[in-house]
């Protein structure tokens, strides 16, 4: 009754190759973002921001990072957590070193810059194989970025323990120091970056990217050059990855070793791409929302209802609840929590009255 | 398409449920309880050890309540979040727990050196002191900079100095040591990299090789490592190890046929369940203590009396004698005295973080106090200044004979004069870094 398209002509090409060609859609996707910018601020505690939303949305865009490598492009990556740090690590440095530059807009497309170069650089075996064996390749990268970060002292300033931490930070002179404007600041970087990654996919990149992912011999022979379409697919989803990186490390953890970016980071991100759905931008996002919120949930669960057990019981149950979940969800949808979300439009559009 | 549809009621119940709930504020609390946060794991790869620590300290608050009524009238009220030992876990725990109750934590002890760095940056901001009971930062000591954390007891920088103290003695003296080759198996994190800056400087002044040898986490992989140290014969091998990784060090070494007596962990290497999984593998390895040792002391009496006759106890009573279960004693005793000593400045009511803070930072345990409070044998006297936030900072060193721990030397004190040095150097350029202010200790109280 109310999410239907009927009605609505488009009379231009302009009107038919928007983002959201329908009316509810533009009107619903404005008002959440609208939502986020003005009314979350109104409410929101600081651990809503710190723990719950800019871990969220910093996830999120990494997620979106590696969907365009593995959803759009079919590559699939085990290296997210290293060029993660490779993000952090090239922000920090160039923070720490070059003083001047402190605006952290600068400092984290470094970062993103920085992390896009390595990737493109690992990104070349996939030339030559696929599937499996490149997941296996790019796990490699994980572990020589992590070697790296580790033992090259430079890197983190020689500090005894390996350990960095970042002090003031700020935007054109605006300091980002409360839970608050880090949120702000992070939401409108998300904003911005997917805004980017969705025209990228909707355009000819993205359908290059999909031809290659779909049937890579048929795309080389119908004219795209799989040198530049895989390259670019690795360097697009490494520049996110990297801000990403550079996001989680300056603004939600502020002091940071290597671990913070080790091969369970690599398999989060991954997972949250598969449970999300691959190919789907929205998907990137339910992902990031379900592996991070549902165990903090389920951690607190209890506790809101006043039933008192004890810390262990809780720990293990959480684990358990979280795992049936993911084979749960996996089962009754294997095409991930975006393709329940088109499911659920589907239906809407002939409800009340299904046929 | 049924399930589908559970499961997208399912996706929508969680996420209104959430929205609902995360809104509202914390239950009413008793306006007269003074609220604790409790950082510990209980599960994850460091759950054996994470464990006894845990139970310690919940049962040091509870034998407050129970036989003291709380500190001068003000009960206690803990609570638990279970870390992991993950760092990112351990500051989720930290921002959901630390405004609770009428006035937040009075204090946080992360047990984690990762979580610890990571509250560092925060505790200025939050205004709760962090005590790092025999861990975290090494020049955090130096409260001229790091005005809220308190490694009280020791650092790591103690803790490798005292072990190179023993070393020394054993073979005649630090001259003696050039020439001699000592490996450090160390966790690779910032725990486990925290003594080299101190043996580096060692190395440097007494002439012998020192090479630092990482083990990755969670430490069951170290062939290639122990292999290596066959090849290079070091003298002595210093462990700086955490959970499973310590008793694989020491049965790879048994395998390898390093001797354990010319192996010495640290204080974090030396509980129980790191020498246990070895068996007979272990007997003779040594380990630094945290002034403390295993056994039972005058507080085990309270704790029977008070909880365990009850039922009220949080572990097995055969467990309360473990290294791990009296640190998490010791820790709680600390905090306590450290809000006790607060009080006597603010009142008897609960207090803030800051007005905690002070407490510790004035903290002074006398001897006769030691005893009084029924740990006596179990730490030497403490007094914390504003630039020195880690009190005391002796120690001694136990052997494990196959079935217990035995201490076999004289009390050690690290010695001032190398470390000092070093712990001003690395709090000038942390607060350079940082851009913080220097705090002039001398125009404190």
């Amino acid at each position: 009754m109310l999410y239907r398209e009927a009605g609505q002509f488009k009379t231009s090409y302009d009107a038919d190759q928007q983002i959201f060609p329908i009316v509810q859609d533009r009107v619903f996707v404005i008002a959440v973002v609208l939502a986020a910018f003005l009314v979350v601020p109104l409410f929101a505690s600081q651990y809503l921001y710190t723990e719950i939303l800019i871990p969220f949305l910093i996830l999120s865009l990494a997620a979106v990072g590696l969907n365009i490598l593995v959803g759009y492009c079919g590559q699939v990556s085990l290296g997210t957590g290293g060029f993660m740090a490779v993000g952090a690590y090239a922000a920090y440095n160039l923070w720490l070193r070059v003083p001047e530059v402190n605006n952290l807009i600068v400092v984290f497309l470094f970062g993103g810059v920085m992390a896009a170069a390595v990737g493109i650089l690992f990104g070349i075996p996939s030339l030559r194989i696929k599937g499996f064996y490149l997941a296996v390749a790019t796990l490699a990268s994980q572990f020589f970025l992590d070697w790296l970060f580790a033992r090259v002292k430079w890197l983190t300033n020689y500090t005894p323990s390996g350990s960095v931490a970042v002090g003031e930070t700020s935007v054109f002179g605006w300091k980002i120091d409360t839970p608050a404007e880090r949120y702000l600041f992070v939401l409108a970087f998300v904003v911005v970056a997917t805004l980017v990654a969705k025209n990228l996919v909707r355009g000819h990149i993205g359908r290059s990217w999909m031809a290659i992912r779909d049937m890579d011999i048929a795309a080389e022979i119908i004219g795209f050059r799989p040198l530049r379409t895989k390259l670019s697919a690795f360097a697009v989803s490494s520049f996110f990855i990297g801000i990403a990186g550079a996001m989680w490390a300056f603004l939600r953890l502020g002091a940071w070793e290597p671990l913070a970016f080790d091969i369970n980071r690599s398999f989060q991100l991954l997972f949250m791409v598969i449970i999300g759905g691959l190919g789907s931008l929205l998907g990137s996002f339910l992902g990031a929302a379900f592996i991070i919120l549902v165990p903090i949930v389920l951690n607190q669960l209890p506790g809101w209802f006043g039933i008192k057990m004890s810390t262990a019981l809780l720990s293990h149950l959480e684990f358990m609840v979280f795992g049936a979940m993911i084979v749960f969800f996996l089962i009754v949808e294997p095409h991930g929590l975006a393709r329940l979300w088109a499911v659920a439009k589907e239906k809407l559009r002939l409800w009340p009255f299904p046929h | 398409m049924r399930l589908g549809k559970a499961a997208l009621l399912g996706a929508v119940a969680v996420a209104a449920g959430f929205v609902a709930t995360a809104s509202i504020p914390n239950a009413a609390w008793a306006q007269n309880e003074q609220y604790l946060a409790g950082l510990i794991y209980r599960t994850g790869a460091y759950a054996p050890n994470g464990i006894p620590f845990a139970n310690g300290i919940a049962d040091y608050y509870a034998l407050i309540n129970a036989r003291d009524g709380g500190i001068n009238g003000v009960k206690l009220n803990y609570e638990e979040c279970d870390t992991a030992y993950a760092t990112d876990r351990g500051v989720e725990c930290y921002e959901r727990l630390k405004n609770k109750g009428p006035t937040g934590t009075a204090y946080v002890a992360p047990l984690s050196t990762g979580i610890t760095f990571a509250l560092t940056e925060k505790a200025p901001i939050d205004k709760i002191p962090i005590i790092s009971m025999g861990y975290g930062r090494s020049e955090s000591r130096d409260g001229s900079v790091f005005q809220w954390n308190f490694p009280l007891l020791g650092t790591y920088w103690s803790a490798a100095d005292i072990i190179m103290q023993h070393i020394a003695k054993k073979e005649g003296g630090f001259d003696k040591l050039k020439g001699k080759k000592i490996v450090l198996v160390y966790h690779d994190s910032p725990y486990g990299k925290e003594p080299i800056a101190l043996l580096e400087e060692r190395a440097k002044m007494h002439g012998f090789s020192f090479t630092p040898m990482p083990v990755t986490h969670p430490g069951v992989e170290q062939k290639a490592t122990w292999l290596q140290i066959r090849q290079n014969r070091p003298d002595y091998v210093l462990l700086w190890g955490w959970g499973v990784m310590n008793s694989t060090s020491i049965k790879e070494a048994a395998a390898v046929g390093f001797p354990r007596d010319k192996m010495y962990g640290v204080w974090w290497s030396g509980a129980e369940p790191d020498v246990r999984p070895a068996e007979g593998g272990a007997k003779g390895y040594n380990a630094a203590m945290l002034q403390h040792g295993a056994g039972q002391f005058a507080v085990h009496k309270d704790l029977k009396k008070y909880l365990y006759d009850k039922g009220l106890g949080s572990a097995k009573w055969d467990e309360t004698g473990e290294v791990l279960y009296i640190r998490g004693l010791v820790n709680g005793m600390l905090g306590v005295e450290s809000i006790r000593k607060a009080q006597t400045k603010f009142g008897n009511k609960p207090l803030t973080g800051e007005q905690v803070r002070w407490g510790i930072e004035n903290l002074e345990i006398s001897a006769d106090r030691v005893k009084e409070l029924g740990f006596e044998g179990v730490m030497k006297p403490i007094k914390v200044s504003c630039s020195d936030h880690e009190g005391t900072r002796a120690g001694r060193i136990q052997q494990w004979d196959g079935t217990k721990w035995n201490v076999v030397s004289e009390w050690y004190e690290s010695d001032d004069k190398v470390i000092k040095p070093m712990v001003e150097a690395a709090a000038k350029k942390y607060a350079e870094e940082k851009k913080l202010p220097i705090r002039d200790c001398s125009k404190e109280n």
